[in-house]
């Protein structure tokens, strides 16, 4: 990391403090949607310092060294070997995340990632692994964890608010796919497109978050709406210990207006419905109700619960989730807040679900991965470990039939569904 | 870079605009998939649009939505009925957009909303080296593209909205709020407004590049809601900088109440106008009536 003593301008907004200020030095790779508005966080950034822009798109480049001064390369190895920096920001397609990560982790930089992390659990422990053993900040962008309103929500069932989670639906639904041909990356499988990796992935790893990871999974559908080569939709039934979960995502839906992620649990004592702008809260008369909650019905608000973030482009998640990035690669968590949102290994998890969904939708006997699940389960979550146990003692027998069946799926995908 | 004056034109200090219309509900998405639904129908939204109207509210602030367009044709086509109405455009409706990005991919999506001329044709073949100049032409070109369904009805202020408005500001891609001005006031004859999350950073870029007294619309309320970087730095812009402000969100999505929302607004005289959004008839009505209470005309300074 360098210590710039002449801040420049963007810095003096971090305030009047006149002490050397360390700057995250940054590469952003990838400047597509999510890319673009990255980039622009990141310039607006007080504590960072965008060194170069990465993209095989030499147009866009050329646009943005013109007009906004930026240093751009489209040979990322190269980029990698002739820049200072501190820090990869990767927004490329899901396809190309597992090398660009390798490279820039055994080259000892922080890591920002686009979800999800890669197209195989595996590769994705893997990076997890390296990243720990470099002792460098491994985050992946499931957005979702950096709404206060889904944050309100694992806070309530973390603390036992509703008591025991019993059952959860887990939705998402918006407007992607809407007519048979697409032309980009996000309609090929093999790239890391379709409904499962783009849309389900957002909904699994909320319930990762809220829930640990799944035991089992049953009954999936990948079914088609629009696509040829890749599912619209993603429905399944998800074990939990002794929760049970409906996924319902549907990508092919222009009745919502942008996509929508909900989430419902029931628990013991109460129900939570939330979504990006509220969180309905239900409290039996036998909930303890926390400060701030009484029995029946609640409901906080995203006004209420969001606090105004540095810089605004589409939403304060984005703007949180960066910034949160930022302070762990300079090493500034304050002590109170969650010292582990989005790490890979928890990305990691998500990643193994959806082998477990594809491995089922393809008949193959699914087992999850014998894994401890990315953060202790909520206290509160009644869990049976039978079966847990069981898929222990078969261990890498499990894993590998998994993976086999991932394989099947991926090879067959266009004959065996619909 | 010259310097760009201000119209002196003043601005209605209530403005209606079209969120309620298009199913935006920053609160509640059972709210906004209600509303998507009763205004689905072009009379329902005219019904509302009428009610404004009539309560003296003459001024629409909208985007440049598809529907915009069968709302354009109703008033152009009764020019009596609709004396003084006036349209402030907000381009783009950045969805259509986003959308086509996924679809297409960053540049064929931009070849789908430029004019197929040599221009566009050349510079996408060679897939690089754009000359400045290009750019420029582009940007140019996608706001014609977006003016296009406002022909024949007044609109004296052109908006860029608060998404491309920020997206640039954080990329530090200057120049292209001076080249929206630029064309705006040429072609169309109107003042450039910009919508933002981020009014601090942005009056600062805007002076830069040698926009004065800018018309800029953003987030200013009580509850402090979307007011990025903290609301002291917006009080302190608004108490020394320079600029015509339209506050939006003032009741912060319906957290506050009208009284406390224009009470609010009232302590500062630097906003000249409010855009607020209703569904009904007997809402505008009230809005209306305590606007004029708590917030006087007489307190805004230049005004009869």
């Amino acid at each position: 990391m360098t210590t710039f003593l002449d801040r420049p301008a963007a810095a003096v907004a971090a305030g009047p403090d006149s002490t050397p200020t360390t700057m995250l030095r940054v590469a952003v790779v990838g400047v597509g949607k999510m890319g673009l508005s990255h980039l622009s966080l990141l310039r607006a950034h007080p504590r960072v310092m965008v060194e170069v822009v990465c993209d095989a798109n030499g147009y866009v480049l050329d646009v943005l060294g013109t007009h906004t001064g930026l240093h751009s390369a489209t040979d990322y190895a190269a980029m990698l070997d002739a820049v200072d920096i501190d820090a990869v920001v990767i927004a490329t397609p899901t396809q190309a995340h597992y090398p660009m990560v390798r490279a820039a982790i055994e080259r000892g930089l922080h890591v920002f990632c686009e979800k999800p992390l890669t197209l195989s659990s595996e590769q994705s422990e893997e990076l997890a692994r390296l990243a720990e053993e470099r002792g460098v900040v491994g985050q992946v962008g499931y957005h979702n964890r950096f709404v206060a309103a889904f944050a309100e929500a694992e806070r309530l069932v973390e603390m036992g608010a509703i008591g025991t989670v019993h059952h959860a639906l887990a939705e998402a639904y918006g407007p992607v796919v809407l007519k048979p041909k697409g032309g980009t990356w996000r309609s090929r499988r093999a790239e890391g497109g379709g409904c499962l990796y783009d849309y389900a992935a957002h909904p699994l790893d909320l319930m990762t978050w809220f829930l640990g990871e799944p035991t089992a999974v049953r009954g999936t559908t990948l079914g088609r709406v629009y696509s040829a080569d890749t599912e619209d939709e993603v429905y399944a039934t998800l074990e939990y210990g002794g929760a049970s979960a409906q996924l319902s995502v549907n990508w092919s839906d222009e009745s919502y207006r942008k996509m929508t992620t909900r989430l419902t649990l029931w628990g013991s004592h109460g129900r939570i419905t939330v979504d990006r702008q509220e969180c309905q809260v239900y409290l039996r008369e036998s909930a303890v109700a926390p400060e701030g909650y009484r029995h029946g019905w609640n409901v906080k608000y995203t006004t209420e619960l969001t606090p105004p973030v540095w810089f605004y482009v589409r939403g304060e998640e984005y703007s949180a989730e960066l910034d949160y990035f930022v302070r762990n690669a300079l090493g500034e968590l304050a002590p109170e807040e969650a010292q582990d949102l989005n790490t890979f290994e928890s990305a990691a998890v998500t990643d193994r679900v959806i082998e477990m969904l594809l491995a089922d939708a393809a008949g193959a006997p699914v087992t999850p991965a014998p894994r401890s699940p990315a953060r202790p389960a909520a206290p509160t979550t009644r869990r049976t470990t039978t079966r847990a146990d069981r898929l222990r003692e078969i261990g890498s027998t499990a894993l590998g039939g998994l993976r086999r069946g991932v394989d099947k799926v991926r090879r067959t995908m266009g004959d065996k569904h619909r | 870079m010259s310097t760009i004056t201000h119209d002196p034109g003043v601005m209605d200090r209530l403005l209606f605009g079209d969120n309620q219309f298009f199913g935006v509900n920053h609160m509640s998405e059972e709210k906004a998939r209600a509303q998507a639904m009763r205004f689905q129908d072009l009379d329902a939204v005219m019904a509302v649009l009428d009610a404004a109207y009539d309560e003296g509210i003459h001024t629409f602030m909208c985007t440049t939505h598809e529907r915009v367009a069968e709302i354009v044709e109703v008033v152009r086509s009764q020019p009596e009925r609709y004396a003084g109405f006036t349209f402030y455009p907000c381009m783009p409706y950045a969805h259509k957009y986003a959308n086509a990005v996924t679809d297409y991919g960053m540049l064929g999506a931009l070849r789908r909303f430029l004019p197929d001329d040599g221009l566009v044709a050349t510079a996408f073949k060679g897939g690089r080296a754009v000359a400045r100049k290009d750019v420029e032409s582009m940007i140019t070109m996608l706001i014609d593209a977006e003016m296009s369904m406002f022909r024949g009805v007044p609109t004296p202020v052109v908006f860029l909205q608060n998404v491309v408005v920020d997206l640039l500001l954080g990329l530090g891609f200057d120049e292209a709020f001076a080249v929206f001005a630029h064309h705006v006031r040429d072609k169309y004859g109107a003042e450039p407004g910009y919508i933002t999350m981020n009014l601090v950073p942005l009056l600062d870029v805007l002076d830069r590049v040698g926009i004065e007294n800018p018309i800029v619309c953003s987030n200013m309320n009580k509850l402090e809601f979307r007011m990025s970087g903290g609301a002291d730095g917006y009080r302190a812009v608004l108490e020394e900088r320079q600029f015509r402000a339209i506050a939006m969100s003032v009741f912060a999505s319906g957290a506050l109440s009208p009284q406390e929302a224009f009470g609010w607004v009232a302590e500062f005289p630097a906003i000249e106008s409010v855009v607020f959004g209703a569904s009904t008839a007997a809402h505008i009505h009230s809005t209306r009536e305590i606007a004029d209470q708590v917030w006087p005309r007489a307190a805004v300074p230049g005004r009869s």
